[in-house]
């Protein structure tokens, strides 16, 4: 195997031909970014061996096009695994291991990749998951916004896990696991169309270690869960309302937002149910298990902010009701296409 | 948060609603109330605000949504020019969802046509200054409230010289449709809540024609909970007292007189049109701006004269497409005689992901609102805490 570290300053199309190239960006920069000990690196191979583990295997994918690649908290490359980390969380699953494919637009910097590399590795060693294959196209300048990252991950579900819709009664609680907005927010602002600064960072994070002390004392009583990435806790709640056939209600006081969240959400006409998160999950727990469940996810570093913010009732069917706290409420519906700021 | 929670009490909003309740019940009444402003209506929905008063307070959504009353021809007229591949087109968040003939400005975006959202018109200009080879055009729309920054921009495009900048002006203004409102006998109104930002430009004093000649109260108002609510309570008590005055709810944003630097600002840049169409309720004389002949260098309508005269003989050859959108009656919703959910269309061809009419567009238009926040209104009353 050639281990001279990847010189040229550019990519190119010839780093995605499959020749001389490719390989020396393989094993010169991606290989020794995202080498661990399932990474079969001495004889890279088509496929990645695991060893298979007893129960069911939860199996995700999830592409990331996000724009500038860094923001404030994150960047694509960490954003590109915890993302798919997270859905294997909120499936009950433990993260087991990932792969991730890149498209890269040729003249990308190879310092721009192998910052996101870095990034990757990172991510992958906090939330201790290992990246064990992939692979890399280029595409021809202008045909691509810089790159673009595809993650698949595999997870093993942990014992007495049993999500689904169907699951979820009236009077079950709905848990959500930190402050909303942030990430939404700050790719916003990191675009730099708005003159808005805000001391402000994605929430870009695995969500496991909260989704594992959870399952840990009531992973019976779970009923649900889903990291409510683009379109927000609102798209996340009504998918859940249609399906169980239920409504669910929140507390708008009970919502943990920050102040420089709602402030920019209040400034461009943004509903900050709407906005993107990447470090939060919600759960619906049974009404008997639901402190508990609170307690659970505010013991771990990062889950201090979790809280109760609504319960299931049996009607308006699929709707999601928002009430206020001087007694009045109204329907929140799910993000309809982009989010637009308003004029006035 | 600051200027945002004191309006949002709980508190003080229920008092206000029980002030309001005790007072529609010793008058034995209905109160029919127009809301001009679509921000108001935003806010009342949002906010659940009509949950709180009592059922003889009708509210009505009145005609101040900018791309609302936009005809779709105006639409048109500007997916034409951005046809043209020198141009990239900008606009307000508000107008990319806003249906024309050919489909809204998202639509044609994905269909290949450089059309690209901004915060404000001095982004449009900086995209002039970067894209030399490009005519870059600004979709100017909104009432007073935004007509300065327009002219702002047009006066900073002639300082910087800049040759590929022009508007394509659709500011319209806010009086005039409120008298074509009152104008209408089917209508019978009691009393107007008035736009707050636009008398940020304007002054409160516009609004004492409509008191003088109409007799009807108007109460500028804020766009929290609280300031509306207790706009409707001056409204009341004035109407109880049966009185007609101009009361100032917003004073701690809108002086009474004009702000001097943006008039002088508009009067500069813009002359009133002879007339304008407004979606709904029609051709409403000097009711909209274009730019004076001095400025007629950042006039797109003079600038693509020809790409407009061409749309124009396609338009009048095919006679004009059939749609539904012909057919939709939003301007009796518009003008208070048809509420939303009693419009055939509403919540079945006409939503927001497929608007038919522009009302179910902006998040401001009464449509949407009412389609986002309050279509449960009758579970939500029985059920709310």
């Amino acid at each position: 195997m050639v281990t001279e570290p990847f010189r040229d300053t550019r990519i190119e199309l010839s780093h995605g031909s499959g020749g001389l190239a490719s390989r020396r960006l393989l094993e010169g920069l991606i290989v020794p970014h995202l080498a661990n000990s399932q990474f079969n690196a001495g004889a890279l191979t088509d496929a990645a061996i695991l060893p298979i583990e007893s129960g069911h295997l939860a199996f995700t994918a999830d592409s990331f096009v996000v724009q500038p690649l860094r923001f404030a908290g994150g960047s694509i490359g960490s954003l590109s695994v915890h993302g798919t980390v997270n859905d294997l969380a909120v499936s009950g699953a433990r993260p087991l291991a990932l792969l991730s494919t890149f498209i890269l637009e040729a003249g990308l910097p190879a310092v721009v990749l192998e910052a996101e590399l870095s990034a990757m590795a990172a991510a992958c060693s906090a939330a201790g998951v290992n990246i064990v294959g992939g692979d890399t196209k280029v595409v021809e300048h202008g045909k691509a916004d810089g790159m673009y990252v595809t993650t698949c991950g595999i997870g093993v579900l942990e014992a007495n896990v049993k999500l689904s819709p169907a699951r979820v009664q009236v009077g079950d609680k709905v848990l959500l696991s930190g402050p909303i907005g942030d990430h939404g927010i700050t790719v916003l602002l990191a675009r730099g169309e708005l003159d808005i600064e805000a001391e402000l960072a994605s929430d870009s994070r695995s969500v496991w270690p909260m989704v594992q002390a959870l399952l840990a004392v009531c992973a019976a009583e779970v009923r649900w869960m889903r990291d409510p990435t683009r379109g927000g806790v609102a798209s996340s709640l009504n998918e859940l309302a249609q399906d169980a056939k239920l409504c669910v209600t929140l507390r708008e006081k009970d919502i943990p937002v920050r102040d420089c969240v709602r402030g920019a959400c209040e400034v461009l006409g943004l509903d900050v149910l709407h906005v993107a998160n990447e470090g939060q999950f919600l759960a619906v727990v049974a009404a008997s298990a639901a402190e508990q469940a609170l307690s659970a996810v505010r013991a771990v570093p990062g889950g201090e902010a979790a809280a109760l913010i609504g319960e299931v009732e049996s009607g308006p069917a699929g709707r999601l009701r928002v009430f206020t706290e001087h007694g009045s409420s109204r329907v929140v519906e799910m993000l309809v296409g982009e989010q637009l700021p308003r004029i006035c | 948060m600051k200027y945002v929670d004191e309006y949002r009490d709980p508190e003080l909003i229920k008092a206000t609603a029980r002030e309001i309740t005790a007072l529609v019940e010793k008058s034995g009444r209905l109160f029919r109330i127009m809301e001009v402003c679509g921000g108001h209506t935003h806010s009342i929905y949002r906010f659940g605000l009509e949950q709180l008063l009592p059922p003889a307070i009708e509210l009505i959504h009145g005609p101040g949504c900018p791309v609302c009353i936009l005809p779709m021809e105006r639409v048109d007229e500007g997916m034409a020019i951005a046809a043209d591949k020198r141009v990239i087109l900008t606009a307000y968040g508000d107008m990319m969802r806003v249906p024309g003939h050919q489909g809204s400005a998202l639509q044609l975006k994905a269909r290949g046509l450089d059309i690209r959202m901004v915060y404000s018109p001095l982004d449009a200009l900086k995209l002039a200054q970067i894209n030399p080879e490009r005519e870059v055009v600004f979709f100017a729309i909104g009432f007073e409230t935004t007509a300065p920054a327009t002219a702002l921009t047009v006066l900073k495009a002639r300082e910087l010289g800049l040759t590929n900048f022009t508007a394509f002006v659709n500011h319209v203004t806010v009086i005039p449709p409120m008298r074509a409102v009152l104008d209408d006998p089917k209508l019978q109104l009691d009393g107007f809540i008035g736009p707050g930002h636009v008398a940020t430009v304007i002054g409160a004093s516009s609004y004492e024609e409509i008191v003088r000649d109409y007799k009807k109260p108007v109460i500028v108002s804020g766009f929290e909970p609280l300031d509306i609510m207790q706009s409707i309570l001056m409204l009341l008590r004035q109407l109880s007292a049966g009185e007609a005055r101009l009361e100032n709810q917003y004073s701690r944003v809108v002086p009474f007189a004009a702000n001097p630097v943006a008039s002088q600002v508009l009067a500069e840049v813009f002359e009133l049109r002879d007339s304008f169409e407004w979606r709904g309720l029609g051709s409403i004389a000097n009711s909209a701006v274009k730019l004076r002949e001095a400025f007629s260098q950042y006039d797109a309508e003079v600038r693509f004269a020809h790409l407009l005269a061409a749309y124009h003989r396609q338009f009048e050859l095919s006679s004009g497409p059939s749609t539904a959108a012909h057919e939709a009656p939003c301007g009796d919703v518009l003008k208070g005689l048809m509420k939303p959910k009693s419009c055939p269309f509403f919540g079945k061809e006409c939503s927001p992901e497929n608007p038919v009419g522009a009302l179910m567009v902006s998040s401001e238009g009464a449509c949407a609102a009412y389609y986002n926040y309050a279509r449960d209104k009758q579970t939500v009353i029985t059920n709310g805490n």
